[in-house]
């Protein structure tokens, strides 16, 4: 077997677990799983930037809740539809990484990272500033009888799932073969030496604004999602807890991996969960867990396992 | 409202329609909420999910909200429970954040089997987890005062039947206001939705009462110094109405205070700001003599009534409203009276039911709906409530206080109707 | 308000803002200096500090001065010494590495924040301060018999928020004549500049860097003991002051101390002036946005050298 072999085994493995798990699993981590998808959908956004191109970002908040309050605001403000609604979803998301990228670009390492935060930042008192429509800190839900696609109900638990399956699996293949191609390589070149990747005579800047727009619209796609399968849209989602949130998935799970952020948000959501319901002061299990898998898996969960066992994994 | 049914289209349908998967019926046995608690055994308890800020920005609530859910609990339970059955109360963390709210939902309904959830205080939350209670059909009794469920934006399992809600409070609060204070006003609140709600539902109210809103000073949450905003006060302003939130609330009152100096307007609060604040605090002297919004008085009155009495000595509050083990752990009074209140309408609301398990829950909701007048008893110690079933909400009275030597003591109580509005959706007509 | 009086109340506040933005800072700029790590954390530092100010003070009673004094002296130490174990144990075992830097901060953080809840309790708790007087202040027009001296309504400050700004000039006097004049420092900048040269030269990088760790967490106590009579201790309080930090620090240039010192001034003056002019939500952004827009045009900071 091929590591292409082993690649696509592993990606399209991953997608077919994933639909089994549906079959197998209580209906409480079916429920679980969905959101965990979703999700992932945002780890993978913010892993394309981070893991393969090198750049941290502290503001991806705001493209998650771009796509959220682009879907959002079209449906309870303009009384869209949701597939529509799901597109302006995507567009905002789109613009707003290509402005905030244009202009972040222009810093690096981390006055990138304090930029992309303020930016963020700017964008969440927009949100409340915008309270009118936006119901601030509230946010508004988006009821049930409107969260239908092409006929189908996605408040329903099946359909639910598996509209959070799609939406993974597209992102998830998408990036997957995004840094298999010459483009992603080239990013991957980035990350490791960006002097040498100009010198080779590539657009190192307009390599990374793709990338940031890829990244950003992946997010919004997540923040969208998440509207339409769970009903909420709210300005939480645009405080800087929620971009730190998938750096920390990314980074247990394995930077620059492709199933590290699935992996990362797996764990992260059980961690707390299983914790939570074991002792009120779940948090400090957490912290206990944080630092331990800092010191002993270096590379993420993914990435560990790739250094030790797998070398070939993408 | 034309919902969509689901019923037709559920996990367990699917299974039965992919015949190749009939190893994985067997295994999905073990699980699916779907089907239900097991029929009542008679001595099951009956369990209720308790969504909890234990951890967030709503901790110092969170922890009022939970010993008197306890000590409700435990009444509760010593009278002996509902239906003859025992009551449990599964209690998990939401973080005060939206999206662990709507996790801990779907974990009381498909992992724990709860047979109700209940008691969310912060309004976001509340939105984050609403959906997921209606499409779980899990009945979700919030303790928020939010106007949220009054306002048609939720679905027919979230009821309010403890508390009353801004919208209600901040009206009735307006005829006193200009009576007694002044007709002048300038509002100072946080720029969340919340100090939204006071903004257009006092400025609606005090220009019904002869009234002018002359500013409104929305201040940006993430603010910690406050000062440069006062300037914003206009000079003709005769009463400042006050609602902060958040552990910036006292630097606040004491840069109001600073501010002013020797000569202030006449000053209105909720007591929002200071739940779980000792009102003695260095810092706040500033506050002798002035009016605070209370739920349900803080300080034993002297006519504290016998229901007070009780209910304080079972949450074990002291006259002065801090904790009997630890006089500086000042309680959150005038909101927590609502888990209290709740859980004794979810009892009567069960018994009314029959409520046998969860195949009675749309039974619970409509006895529910169907309680109006509630007395000021041992099991309302706050006061007479009226519930409205059409929109889920409850009316009752609200109590304006003034600072006296550190003591709250109440000026004025408010009649149920003075905080009556208009209804805005019939639930009722929603199927479920 | 008239306009005069009102701007210069917000230039006042901004001064103050600026004072405590530079007091919280000073801690992270050396610590992001020296050791081009990302703790996360550094903002629960701050918050412990404030925590203990408010033990000392209850525990002790009497007049507030005597439990404030021994607060700037005891914050510190304890913070200081904590924050050096968690560098020993957890942060040198990572050997620096930025990433794994990042989950054992937030892991610190999480660890640190329920411990907080579960001792100090989720409630605000306010610190008296040892002296508090309101100072009102004059302002002079030109009024139809010339200049007159004025006292409008609201305009004032109070002695505290004075000395909180004599303060952040001391200490960072103070601090800028440790890192230059003391052989401690001399060998912090050692390290700064070019650790494995340091190394080579037989600076003890690895104890340096305990003690810049300690050192910074301790000046973030410190800044918190003077502040937390105006904002009170709260077990949430420590992620303004991380974000606020983090940005003064790289607007400032990283590891330029007088650039830190430069852009919390023009963090905290903007920040007051501009909500003279717009209403305070549309301030915060467009402060906000304002300061953003420094690093856009000026991607190494105020004071930095540019990269490479």
């Amino acid at each position: 077997m091929t590591n292409q072999h082993r690649v696509h085994l592993l990606h399209f493995g991953t997608i077919a677990l994933l639909a089994l798990l549906f079959f197998v699993l209580p209906a409480y981590h079916v429920g679980n799983l969905a959101r965990i998808m979703v999700l992932a959908t945002y780890a993978i956004g913010y892993n394309f930037l981070f893991g393969y191109t090198g750049l941290l970002s502290l503001g991806h908040a705001l493209f998650f809740t771009a796509g959220m309050y682009g879907l959002g605001l079209a449906m309870t403000q303009f009384g869209l539809p949701s597939a529509p609604a799901l597109i302006i979803g995507l567009i905002a998301a789109c613009l707003v990484s290509a402005v905030i990228g244009f202009l972040a670009l222009r810093t690096s390492g981390v006055a990138f990272m304090i930029v992309t935060l303020m930016f963020a930042q700017a964008g969440y008192l927009t949100i409340l500033y915008f309270g009118t429509y936006t119901r601030g800190d509230e946010g508004f839900v988006i009821q049930q009888a409107k969260r239908v696609m092409f006929g189908i109900d996605l408040s329903s638990e099946v359909s639910r799932y598996f509209a959070a399956l799609i939406l993974f699996s597209i992102c998830f293949l998408t990036v997957a073969r995004i840094v298999q191609s010459p483009f992603g390589k080239t990013l991957i070149a980035i990350r490791e030496n960006e002097e040498r990747a100009r010198m080779l005579g590539y657009d190192t800047g307009a390599h990374k604004l793709k990338a940031i727009i890829i990244s950003g619209t992946i997010s919004g796609f997540a923040g969208a999602a998440y509207a339409l399968l769970f009903g909420y849209a709210g300005a939480t989602f645009a405080t800087v807890q929620y971009s730190i949130f998938p750096l920390l998935w990314v980074l247990l799970g394995g930077a620059g991996t492709t199933v590290g952020p699935l992996i990362g948000v797996i764990f992260m959501f059980y961690l707390i969960d299983l914790s939570s319901s074991i002792t009120s002061a779940y948090m400090l299990i957490a912290g206990v867990a944080l630092v331990l898998l800092a010191m002993f898996a270096p590379q993420g969960l993914a990435g560990t396992l790739r250094k030790r066992w797998f070398k070939w994994m993408p | 409202m034309g919902k969509i049914n689901t019923s037709k289209f559920t996990r367990r349908g699917v299974l039965k329609s992919i015949g190749a998967g009939a190893g994985v019926v067997g295994a999905s046995a073990v699980a699916p909420g779907l089907t239900g608690f097991a029929q009542a055994q008679s001595s099951a308890p009956i369990r209720l999910g308790f969504q909890v800020h234990r951890t967030g920005i709503g901790a110092a609530y969170g922890r009022w909200y939970d010993r008197t859910t306890q000590a409700a609990v435990k009444r509760i339970n010593d009278m002996g429970g509902i239906n003859g059955r025992p009551v449990e109360i599964i209690t998990e963390d939401d973080g005060t954040d939206p999206k662990r709210g709507a996790e801990v939902v779907e974990k009381f309904a498909t992992l724990y089997n709860c047979d109700i959830a209940f008691g969310t205080l912060f309004s976001h939350v509340v939105y984050g987890s609403a959906p997921r209670a209606g499409e779980l059909k899990l009945p979700y009794f919030v303790v928020s005062e939010g106007h949220h469920v009054a306002s048609g934006k939720l679905n027919r399992y979230t009821l309010q039947p403890g508390i009353t809600d801004v919208k209600s409070q901040v009206q009735a609060m307006a005829p006193f206001v200009s009576d007694n204070l002044g007709k002048k006003i300038t509002m100072i609140y946080p720029d969340f939705a919340f100090g939204h709600d006071h903004r257009d539902f006092f400025t609606a109210a005090i220009e019904a009462q002869g009234g002018t809103v002359v500013e409104s000073i929305a201040i940006p949450p993430t603010e910690t110094s406050f000062t440069k905003y006062f300037p914003r006060i206009p000079r003709e302003t005769e009463v400042i109405y006050h609602v902060m939130v958040g552990p910036a609330v006292l630097t606040f009152v004491k840069e109001l205070g600073e501010f002013f100096g020797p000569n202030r307007p006449e000053i209105f609060g909720f007591i929002d700001s200071l739940e779980a604040v000792d009102i003695n605090s260095p810092g706040l002297e500033f506050l002798e003599n002035t009016y605070f919004w209370e739920g349900h008085p803080r300080n034993a009155q002297a006519d504290q009534t016998s229901y007070d009495k009780v209910y304080r000595a079972a949450v074990g509050v002291d006259d002065n409203g801090a904790s009997l083990d630890d006089p500086k752990d000042f309680s959150t009074y005038s909101h927590m009276f609502g888990c209290w209140e709740t859980l004794n309408i979810i009892k009567a609301g069960m018994e009314a039911a029959d409520y046998q398990g969860p195949a009675d829950r749309t039974k619970l909701i409509e006895a529910v709906e169907a309680m109006s007048d509630m007395p000021h008893s041992d099991d309302h110690p706050q006061g007479a409530k009226r519930f409205n079933g059409k929109t889920h909400q409850t009316f009752g009275h609200q109590y304006i206080s003034k600072v006296s030597n550190g003591k709250l003591v109440v000026e004025h109580t408010t009649s149920i109707e003075d905080g009556l509005y208009e209804d805005e959706v019939d639930y009722t007509t929603q199927s479920f | 308000m008239e306009f005069g009086p009102h701007l210069m109340l917000a230039s006042l506040e901004g001064a103050v803002t600026a004072a405590i933005l530079a007091l919280t800072a000073m801690g992270l700029s050396i610590v992001f200096g020296v050791m081009r790590v990302v703790n996360i954390a550094h903002g629960e530092f701050f918050m412990l500090g404030a925590v203990i100010a408010w033990w000392v003070a209850s525990l002790l009673g009497g007049h507030p001065a005597i439990g404030f004094v021994l607060a700037l002296v005891l914050a510190p130490l304890i913070v200081g010494t904590l924050a050096a174990v968690a560098d020993r144990f957890i942060l040198q075992r990572i050997n620096y590495d930025p990433d794994r830097t990042i989950v054992a901060t937030i892991g610190l953080l999480y660890i640190i924040q329920q411990t907080t809840l579960m001792t100090f309790g989720p409630e605000a708790r306010p610190v008296q301060p040892p002296f508090n007087t309101r100072l009102a202040l004059p302002w002079f027009e030109y009024g139809e018999n010339g200049f007159a001296m004025i006292w409008p309504w609201g305009l004032s400050i109070t002695s505290y928020k004075l000395f909180v700004i004599v303060a952040a000039i001391t200490i960072i006097t103070g601090l800028w004549l440790f890192l230059t004049r003391s052989k401690a420092g001399l060998l912090m900048r050692a390290t700064q500049q070019d650790s494995e040269t340091a190394q080579a030269f037989g600076v003890p990088v690895q104890r340096v860097y305990s003690w810049v760790f300690g050192l910074g967490a301790g000046l973030a106590a410190i800044g918190a003991v003077l502040v937390v009579p105006i904002q009170q201790a709260h077990y949430l309080m420590g992620q303004d002051p991380l974000l606020l930090s983090f940005i003064v620090v790289i607007i400032g240039g990283l590891g330029s101390l007088p650039g830190t010192i430069i852009a919390a001034i023009l963090i905290g003056m903007s920040d007051g002036i501009i909500s003279v002019f717009f209403s305070p939500t549309l301030a915060k952004i467009i402060a906000t946005l304002v300061v953003a827009m420094v690093l856009v045009f000026r991607p190494q900071g105020l004071l930095g050298k540019s990269e490479g």
